[in-house]
């Protein structure tokens, strides 16, 4: 195999972008990517609660902050991925328990997941508004 | 091919990381104790939201709020050290960066979960 080409026309392994994207593949890329979303977004609640420390006024900086637009939005993202990564994480229990392989179940549960995460966030914006 | 692990290794079960089951098991524990702190969390911030200083500060002066509030730091906090631990061992091939960003992982989650859990003593206590 002195003449084999190894740089190019080689066959690959099918890879993502290769299979169509499917639901319960879609959340359990969603489920570590919210996971790392939330990673990251506990800056804001250690900004907001070592503001709050800190005294009135940089208290009232960082509720300025999280009540711009663009704070909402991002808490709003933030709701979102909190709600889905613990839905995810509630069908991963279904799993440890052994319950859920099928493919029927499987594809009932990772939708539950989406539908769930979404009208959950948009009901708790709901109460949040009520409230206020 | 014979198995070449010893007896004892193989009573033990720890595998070659030498910690078994620990990750998996921590990451459960912490995962399990979330879905009520995160819940508690969640209406929490909903409950404060705009609210002025001095009943946010009163709100974290009740023990049972705070101490919820420091239990939801402390269990997230681990609960993310252990994730991101793992999308680190996954994607990060090269020996060099994987070690450096392991760290970086606890640098991070150590400051986070220090800086939130000084400033709920802090305003808890009486500012």
């Amino acid at each position: 195999m002195a003449n084999a080409d190894l740089k190019a026309n080689r066959p690959l392994s099918p890879h993502l972008q290769i299979y169509k994207p499917i639901v319960t593949m879609v959340m359990s890329i969603l489920h570590r990517i919210t996971g790392a979303a939330l990673y990251f977004g506990t800056i804001l609640m250690a900004f907001w609660l070592v503001c709050a420390a800190a005294g009135p006024e940089s208290y009232q900086f960082a509720m300025d902050v999280f009540g711009s637009f663009m704070g909402q939005l991002v808490l709003f993202g933030f709701t979102w991925a909190l709600v889905h990564h613990m839905l995810g994480g509630l069908r991963h229990f279904v799993w440890d328990m052994g319950h859920g392989f099928d493919l029927s179940a499987a594809n009932w549960m990772a939708r539950a997941t989406i539908i769930g995460s979404v009208s959950l966030t948009v009901i708790l914006w709901i109460i949040g508004f009520i409230v206020a | 091919m014979s198995d070449m692990r010893t007896p004892l290794a193989k009573v033990r079960g720890l595998g070659s990381a030498k910690d078994g089951t620990t990750h998996f098991w921590r990451q459960r524990v912490t995962a399990v104790a979330n879905v009520f702190l995160i819940s508690f969390f969640v209406i929490l911030v909903i409950a404060l939201q705009g609210a002025d200083y001095a009943s946010f500060t009163e709100a974290l002066q009740n023990p049972v709020i705070s101490i919820l509030l420091l239990l939801v730091i402390l269990v997230g906090c681990l609960h993310m050290k252990l994730g991101m631990q793992v999308i680190i061992e996954d994607y990060i091939h090269s020996e060099g960066l994987k070690l450096l960003l392991l760290m970086g992982n606890i640098f991070f989650v150590s400051i986070i979960a220090l800086s939130s859990v000084v400033a709920v003593l802090k305003i808890s206590f009486g500012g």
